[in-house]
C-alpha cells in the first residue's frame, strides 16, 4: 500500500479524516488510546494509512488515562480518541483527572454530522459543553478545513503555560469532507504568555532578601519542577542555600528522596517532621505547588510564622488558598535562573540539625525491616517492593491508602516515576495510567499498584495488556475493604463500616481468564520470590497481596486540624518499630 | 464589593459561555453583563459587574486570562471610568396623566420614544443611581410602571489610560504601579 505523504511540503488535498492523523503525525504524535464508533469510523477508517499505533481500550475511561499516563511518564502530549456521545462522556473522568493534574493530553472525539446537530440526533451530546470546565480549552470542528488548525492549537494550549487537557470535537462530515492540508498553515499563533505574569527584579531581590535572611526556611517542592524542567535548580537552590526540601504528593521523584535535604512528603499523611518544620519554619519557599488542602491543613492554622515566596506558572493560584509575601509569577526554571545568582550560600545546618533532633521517635517508621512477623502489611509491600526495584521502575497508584503508603515507603529519585492522581483522586487510574506509561516507556519497568477496590473500576483493561502483550506487572493490595474509606470510618464514624466491606473476585483467576500469569501473597516470607518471579516472567504478571485488613495509614492530619496535629500510629499497634530500622 | 471589569474577548459561538462559567464555577454573582462589538475587529468588549469579595479581583482576573479566547482583561474596579447604564421604561399614562412624566423625563434628561393611547417609553441613559431615581419616582406616582428593560453596565476608563497606553507607559494594568494614581490626576469631568 502506498502511504500518502501525511507530511506534505506542499499543500495536498485530503479527507478531514487523513487531515487529522497527518497533523497528529506532525505533531510528533506515534500512539493513540481509543475506541471506534459511528461518529469517528472515517477517521479509524484512514488510520491504516498512517503511522500511528492505536491501542484499543476496553472503556473510554482507560483511553483518557491511558494518555494520561502516557504524557505523565514521556512529558509528552498524550492523545485519546473516542466516538461521540457516550465514548465521549466516557472520557470525562479522565479529563478531569488530567485536568486537576495539570497534564497536557489531547482528547479527539467524533460527532454526529453538522446537518444534525443539536437535533438530539442518535449518540449526539454537547461533549464540548460537558466538558467545559474539565479541559483547558476545547473546540467543535464542522469543517474539514478546520482539523489541521484545531488540532495544532490543541497541542499548543495542551502544552503551554500551566499544561491542560484539550478536546477536538469533529463533526462525522468534516471527517469525510476534503480540504487542502497544509500542515505549516495550520500553525497556531504564536503562543503568547498569561499577561499576568510577573517576575520583576525588584520582586526577585525582595525574594533573595528573605531567602538570605531567613533561619528556618523550608522549600516546598511540588508538581511544577516536573513540568518545567526545574530538577537541577531547584537542587542548586537547596544544596547551595542548605534549605531543607519537603515533597508534595505529586512532586515526589523531582528532588532525589535520598537526597540528603529531602525531608519527604508534607500534608495529611506526609512525615510528621516535614509538617512540623513547615509550621515552624520562619520562611517557605513554595516552587510550582498550589498550597492545596491536602497539605496545608486548614489555612488560619497554616505556617503562621513564616514569610511566604511562591515561584508559580498560574497567576490564578497566587494568594488562592494562602496568601503570599512575594509572588514570582512565571515559569519556575526561569524564576530560579534569575533567583540563583542572588543566592551567594549560607550556613543552614542550626536549622537541619534542629529538624533531624525533632525527628525523634516520629521518625520511627512503620515497618522497615522488621523480622517476619508473619502478618502482611500493605507498607510491608510497598518497602520490599522499593528495594527489589531499586527504586527505579514506574510505578502507577491509585487512589487511597495503599497510594498513601506507596508515597511513603516507595521512594522515588527519579523524575516522572510516580504516576498518580493527586488532585482528583480518581479510584480506577493505576491500571491504565500504568499501561499509558509503559507505552511512553517501553525499556522500564512498570509496576501497577492498586487497591482492591480500584483495580475492579477499570479492570477490563487487563484485556487491553493481553492483546497488546505488554510487560507490566500489577500488585493488588487486597484488604477486602474500601480502605481509606473505612479508615475514615474507623476515626470519624464510630467504626460504622457501611458498605466498605468488599467481595472481589479471585484476582489470579481473573488474570489468569485474560491469559496473564499470577499469584498470591499472603506472608512477608513469600513476598520476595513471587516478586521476583514476576519481574523474570516474559509477559504481564498480577500478584494480589493478602493484606491486613484493618490496617490504617499513618501519621494523619484529621480534615480540618492543623498540620502539627498529626494522629500517629498508637502505640499498642504491634507495627511500630524501633528508631534502628531505617 | 462590586468588581467590574472589562473584557476583550473573541467573536466567536461559545465564548459567553466560557466567561459566565467561569463566574458559576467561582460560586459568584454576575450584577450585570453587556457584550458588544469593539473597535477591534473580530473582538467584543464585555463590561462585567460581579459581586466577590475584595481579594477576588485578582484571581478572576487571571481567571479571565486563562480562558483561550479572552484577549485582554481590565479591572476597573475604583479606578476614574465613566460608567453608564440604559433603560427603556414603560409607564401607563394616558391623556391625563402623560404631562407629569413629561416633566419627569425632563428634569431626569430622559426622551419619551414611544407614545400610545394608555402606556408612554421612556429612554433614560446615565449612571444606576439616576436610573433607580427615575423608576423610584415614577412607582410614587400614579403611573404604573408596565416594564424595564435595563442594558447593565457599560464602563470606560477616563482619559486614553487603556491598558495598552499604560503598557507603552510602563505602568502594567494589573495595579502593580498605581495605574489608578495617574487616573486620579486627571480633573474629573461628569456632566452628569
Amino acid at each position: 500500500m502506498t502511504q500518502p505523504d501525511f507530511h506534505p511540503h506542499s499543500p495536498t488535498r485530503l479527507t478531514g479524516a487523513e487531515i487529522l492523523w497527518a497533523t497528529l503525525v506532525g505533531e510528533g504524535v506515534t500512539e493513540v488510546f481509543g475506541y471506534p464508533g459511528g461518529a469517528i469510523l472515517p477517521a479509524y477508517d484512514a488510520l491504516r494509512k498512517f503511522p500511528i499505533r492505536h491501542i484499543l481500550v476496553r472503556h473510554e475511561q482507560g483511553a483518557a488515562h491511558m494518555a494520561d499516563g502516557y504524557a505523565r511518564a514521556s512529558g509528552k502530549v498524550g492523545v485519546a480518541v473516542a466516538t461521540s456521545g457516550p465514548g465521549a462522556t466516557n472520557l470525562v473522568t479522565g479529563i478531569a483527572t488530567a485536568m486537576m493534574d495539570s497534564i497536557p493530553m489531547v482528547c479527539i472525539t467524533g460527532q454526529v454530522s453538522s446537518k444534525v446537530l443539536g437535533t438530539d440526533a442518535f449518540q449526539e451530546i454537547d461533549i464540548t459543553g460537558i466538558t467545559l470546565p474539565v479541559t483547558k480549552h476545547n473546540f467543535l470542528v464542522s469543517r474539514a478545513e478546520d482539523i489541521a488548525p484545531a488540532i495544532r492549537a490543541a497541542f499548543q494550549i495542551a502544552q503551554s503555560g500551566r499544561p491542560g487537557p484539550v478536546l477536538v470535537d469533529i463533526t462525522k462530515d468534516a471527517q469525510q469532507a476534503s480540504a487542502i492540508f497544509d500542515f505549516d498553515g495550520a500553525k497556531p499563533r504564536p503562543y503568547s504568555p498569561h499577561p499576568m505574569l510577573h517576575c520583576t527584579d525588584h520582586k526577585l531581590h525582595q525574594a533573595a532578601e528573605l531567602i538570605r535572611k531567613a533561619e528556618r526556611p523550608v522549600i516546598l517542592a511540588g508538581h511544577g519542577i516536573l513540568q518545567a524542567r526545574a530538577g537541577e535548580q531547584i537542587r542548586t537552590l537547596a544544596e547551595r542555600m542548605q534549605i531543607p526540601v519537603g515533597m508534595t504528593l505529586l512532586g515526589l521523584g523531582a528532588f532525589p528522596a535520598s537526597h540528603p535535604l529531602n525531608m519527604g512528603m508534607m500534608g495529611m499523611h506526609g512525615e510528621s517532621w516535614v509538617n512540623q518544620a513547615i509550621q515552624e519554619a520562619d520562611l517557605l519557599i513554595a516552587c510550582g505547588m498550589r498550597f492545596d488542602d491536602r497539605v496545608i491543613g486548614t489555612p488560619a492554622t497554616y505556617a503562621l510564622k513564616a514569610k511566604k515566596i511562591h515561584i508559580e506558572i498560574d497567576p490564578a493560584e497566587i494568594n488562592k488558598n494562602i496568601p503570599v509575601d512575594v509572588a514570582l509569577v512565571g515559569d519556575l526554571r526561569e524564576v530560579l535562573e534569575q533567583l540563583l545568582p542572588l543566592l551567594p550560600g549560607r550556613d543552614g545546618s542550626a536549622w537541619l540539625r534542629s529538624i533531624e533532633e525533632s525527628k525523634g521517635t516520629a521518625a520511627v517508621r512503620d515497618i522497615r525491616n522488621l523480622p517476619d512477623s508473619g502478618h502482611l502489611y500493605a507498607a510491608h509491600v510497598m518497602h520490599d517492593l522499593w528495594r527489589i526495584t531499586e527504586g527505579r521502575a514506574i510505578v502507577a497508584t491509585d487512589v487511597g491508602q495503599h497510594q498513601m503508603w506507596e508515597a511513603q515507603y516507595y521512594h522515588h529519585d527519579h523524575p516522572r516515576t510516580l504516576i498518580t492522581s493527586g488532585g482528583l483522586g480518581t479510584m480506577g487510574f493505576a491500571l491504565p495510567a500504568g499501561i499509558g506509561a509503559k507505552f511512553a516507556c517501553p525499556e522500564r519497568e512498570v509496576w501497577v499498584i492498586a487497591g482492591d477496590g480500584g483495580f475492579q473500576m477499570t479492570a477490563s483493561e487487563l484485556a487491553t495488556i493481553a492483546q497488546e502483550k505488554l510487560k507490566i506487572n500489577i500488585a493488588v493490595i487486597n484488604n477486602g475493604y474500601l480502605g481509606m474509606v473505612r479508615q475514615w470510618q474507623e476515626f470519624f464514624y464510630e467504626r460504622n463500616y457501611q458498605s466498605t466491606p468488599l467481595v472481589s473476585p479471585d484476582f489470579v483467576k481473573l488474570a489468569d481468564a485474560h491469559g496473564i500469569a499470577g499469584a498470591a501473597v499472603r506472608t512477608r516470607s513469600e513476598l520476595g520470590d513471587v516478586v521476583h518471579r514476576a519481574r523474570q516472567h516474559d509477559g504481564p504478571f498480577l500478584i494480589n497481596f493478602l493484606v491486613e485488613q484493618e490496617d490504617s495509614v499513618y501519621p494523619m492530619i484529621p480534615a480540618g486540624s492543623a498540620l502539627h496535629e498529626m494522629i500517629r500510629r498508637p502505640d499498642q499497634n504491634p507495627l511500630i518499630e524501633t528508631p534502628q530500622d531505617h | 464589593m462590586l468588581h467590574t471589569f472589562v473584557a476583550y474577548v473573541e467573536d466567536k459561538p461559545g465564548v459567553l459561555t466560557r466567561v459566565a462559567s467561569l463566574f458559576r464555577r467561582l460560586n459568584i454573582n454576575i450584577i450585570s453583563l453587556t457584550v458588544g462589538r469593539s473597535e477591534r475587529s473580530g473582538y467584543s468588549r464585555m463590561t462585567i459587574v460581579a459581586d466577590a469579595s475584595d481579594e477576588a479581583g485578582h484571581r478572576i482576573r487571571a481567571s479571565l486570562y486563562k480562558l483561550e479566547d479572552v484577549a485582554e482583561v481590565d479591572d476597573i474596579s475604583g479606578v476614574s471610568a465613566v460608567t453608564r447604564e440604559l433603560a427603556l421604561i414603560k409607564v401607563a399614562a394616558n391623556a391625563e396623566s402623560r404631562s407629569g412624566v413629561f416633566e419627569l423625563a425632563e428634569v431626569f434628561r430622559a426622551r419619551i420614544v414611544d407614545l400610545a393611547p394608555e402606556s408612554l417609553m421612556i429612554e433614560i441613559t446615565g449612571v444606576e443611581s439616576k436610573i433607580e431615581g427615575l423608576i423610584q419616582v415614577l412607582n410614587e406616582r400614579e403611573n404604573r410602571v408596565l416594564e424595564v428593560c435595563r442594558s447593565g453596565k457599560m464602563t470606560m476608563r477616563r482619559g486614553h489610560h487603556t491598558s495598552r497606553v499604560l503598557r507603552a507607559m510602563g505602568v502594567t494594568a494589573d495595579g502593580a504601579e498605581n495605574p489608578e494614581a495617574l487616573a486620579d490626576n486627571l480633573p474629573p469631568i461628569d456632566p452628569d
